[in-house]
């Protein structure tokens, strides 16, 4: 029953990695580059839920609303801002503009907000479940439950709304959806904002667990990404598995083998799912479009 | 060897040497010096850099690797195995070089912005191990008396020296690259530029050469990182970070993708600024985050570029005037 404890903190580590993960593929799939602006969208997740929270005193169940509008906000912004404006829409030129934000906020958060870590206070108590021996602590189950909700709001999302079914046409072919009068431009800052509001949930329930600082969201964010690549990227099924699988094996891997390279650890999978399979466990292989 | 070079660029290499072997003359301040030789050092690493993004159309946020796996084996091989330096740094070279065809022979032929995504996986490892490994690396505080560079009995121990030794090399990468560019090689990769698909269908290799010119990058990053250890003599895990890899994607970027001069000149540019800032490290992310996000979005073809392309048109403009 000793690895059941390092499988529980796996899968919650896990599951923030498939919330990001997702928030890649939107905004792969609605413009087909990498977006770096992802690390901060969950530093500064976490961020906030300390300015709100622990500065502001306002009560956690409205931090944590507001934290998600101002990162979703601050998401649509960088879409509506630099990437819009910006003179070549070369996709190399997008994820280079993409990395220097990414550098501009990481910069600005670490003079507001300093380099120490900051403690977030747990969603509800910090009272120890027991079962078989593993020690499951209450956020634990709050990281699981906002995982299933949010996933299950983005499956009905994408399947029966409009602007959902809007974002999925404009995924499978831009030029045809703007055919049919679907307005691409702001489909496109929707995949900006809601990737923000994605990171920003992870970043918030991670919070309590490993406390947050100014750069914490580079790591996750990136382990993110391999878990995207794992789950094969684009795909959303893809991103739940491959961030699950990489969080347990992660885990795994740093309790039983060595703590000292447990960042490592997740690009070592990353070189090797790249070298071996570089579809994904779920990817059917890309289509190049010419 | 300077057949494939054009007249006018004959004369900016002659007028480029010829600076190099005057400057210590004319400059006598060993802090300016110092600065020159941190240029050439990052010109070295940008060249490399410049022909990937430039050509290849790939980003790589591993080249702080590639300079640190560089500086580190030279350190270790010299300093604790006792070996000669200059076999060392090739043996560095070939260790990188190696490691880069690792990294870039399975992302390469992905469609995809894989690369910049696994040399980022790789940078992280590679940093690991430089803190975690202490008993080989030294870790987080650094590995101390590396031995200088000597040519016969001539050893380079003071930055006047170490200044003609780092740009001679700087001068030949760049003629390197500049000969690579109107080569062969450098047509088909400007081909694989302008259309990936056509250079393919045309009997382009694409893959094998984004691989070689990735590999050809990594290596001028290893031999940078190689001279600055046995310059500095002491190398630490910090100088190899996350935060090089952004700085050196900046001067590509500033310079101008594709264009070697624009490499020395996005280099020496920027790394003048950060020494006039000369404020802490804080302020110096979001400074070259801000220049590269600017450059991107309103002269995404870079400085130089558009500099060189705004006096063609005022030259164009006068010639017509003139009738």
């Amino acid at each position: 029953m000793f690895s059941l404890q390092y499988i529980i903190s796996g899968l919650t580590v896990g599951a923030i990695y498939a919330l990001i993960a997702l928030g890649f593929n939107i905004i792969h799939n609605a413009t087909g580059i990498v977006n770096f602006v992802q690390c901060e969208f969950v530093t500064l997740g976490g961020m906030m839920m300390y300015t709100y929270h622990s500065q502001l005193k306002i009560p956690l169940f409205f931090s944590f609303f507001l934290s998600l509008g101002t990162v979703t906000f601050i998401g649509a912004l960088i879409e509506r801002g630099p990437i819009r404006m910006a003179k070549s829409k070369a996709i190399i030129i997008l994820v280079f503009i993409t990395i220097g934000l990414s550098s501009v906020i990481r910069g600005t958060a670490l003079l507001v907000w300093g380099p120490d870590n900051m403690p977030i206070p747990s969603f509800s108590g910090e009272k120890v479940i027991r079962i078989f021996g593993a020690a499951i602590l209450p956020q634990h189950v709050w990281v699981i439950i906002i995982t299933i909700g949010v996933v299950i709001f983005l499956k009905y999302f994408f399947r029966s709304t409009m602007t959902g079914k809007a974002m999925r046409a404009t995924a499978a072919n831009r030029r045809g959806a703007s055919l049919v009068g679907i307005g691409v431009n702001r489909t496109v800052m929707l995949s900006f904002a809601m990737s923000g509001g994605l990171g920003a949930i992870g970043g918030m329930i991670i919070a309590p667990i490993t406390t947050t600082s100014y750069d914490t969201g580079l790591m996750l964010a990136l382990k993110g990404f391999s878990a995207a690549i794992l789950g094969g990227y684009g795909n959303s099924a893809g991103a739940i598995v491959g961030g699950l699988i990489l969080g347990v094996l992660e885990s795994l891997g740093a309790g039983l083998i060595s703590s000292k390279f447990k960042n490592a650890f997740a690009f070592f999978v990353l070189l090797l799912v790249l070298f071996f399979k570089p579809t994904g466990l779920l990817g059917r292989g890309e289509a190049e479009r010419v | 060897m300077l057949k494939l070079v054009r007249k006018k660029e004959q004369l900016f290499l002659a007028l480029f040497l010829f600076a190099i072997i005057l400057i210590p003359f004319l400059i006598q301040n060993n802090y300016y010096i110092i600065v020159m030789n941190i240029i050439g050092l990052n010109t070295i690493v940008v060249l490399g850099l410049n022909l990937l993004i430039g050509f290849a159309g790939q980003i790589s946020l591993g080249h702080a690797a590639f300079y640190g796996m560089g500086a580190y084996i030279s350190a270790i091989l010299t300093t604790t195995y006792g070996f000669p330096p200059w076999p060392a740094m090739v043996v560095a070279m070939i260790a990188t070089g190696t490691v880069a065809y690792l990294v870039g022979y399975p992302t390469l032929k992905l469609r995809e912005h894989y690369l910049v995504m696994a040399t980022l996986g790789f940078s992280i490892i590679a940093y690991t191990f430089m803190v975690e490994l202490d008993n080989i690396t030294g870790g987080p505080s650094g590995f101390s008396g590396i031995p200088h560079l000597s040519i016969g009995s001539l050893i380079l121990d003071n930055d006047f020296k170490n200044f003609y030794l780092i740009w001679l090399f700087a001068f030949f990468c760049l003629l390197g690259s500049v000969n690579l560019v109107n080569s062969r090689v450098g047509r088909a990769l400007k081909a694989i530029h302008g259309s990936e698909i056509a250079a393919n269908t045309l009997g382009v290799d694409t893959d094998r050469y984004k691989t070689k010119i990735f590999v050809l990058s990594g290596i001028f990053a290893s031999l940078s990182g190689s001279l600055y250890a046995h310059y500095i003599s002491f190398i630490s895990p910090r100088s190899f970070d996350f935060y090089y890899s952004i700085q050196v994607v900046t001067m590509v970027i500033v310079g101008g993708m594709g264009s070697v001069w624009g490499a020395f000149f996005g280099a020496a540019l920027l790394t003048i600024l950060s020494e006039i800032l000369h404020v802490t490290e804080r302020y110096n992310i979001i400074a070259y985050g801000t220049i590269l996000t600017l450059v991107l979005i309103f002269l995404p073809e870079g400085i130089l570029v558009w500099f060189y392309n705004l006096c063609q048109k005022w030259k164009r403009k006068t010639l017509i005037e003139k009738g």
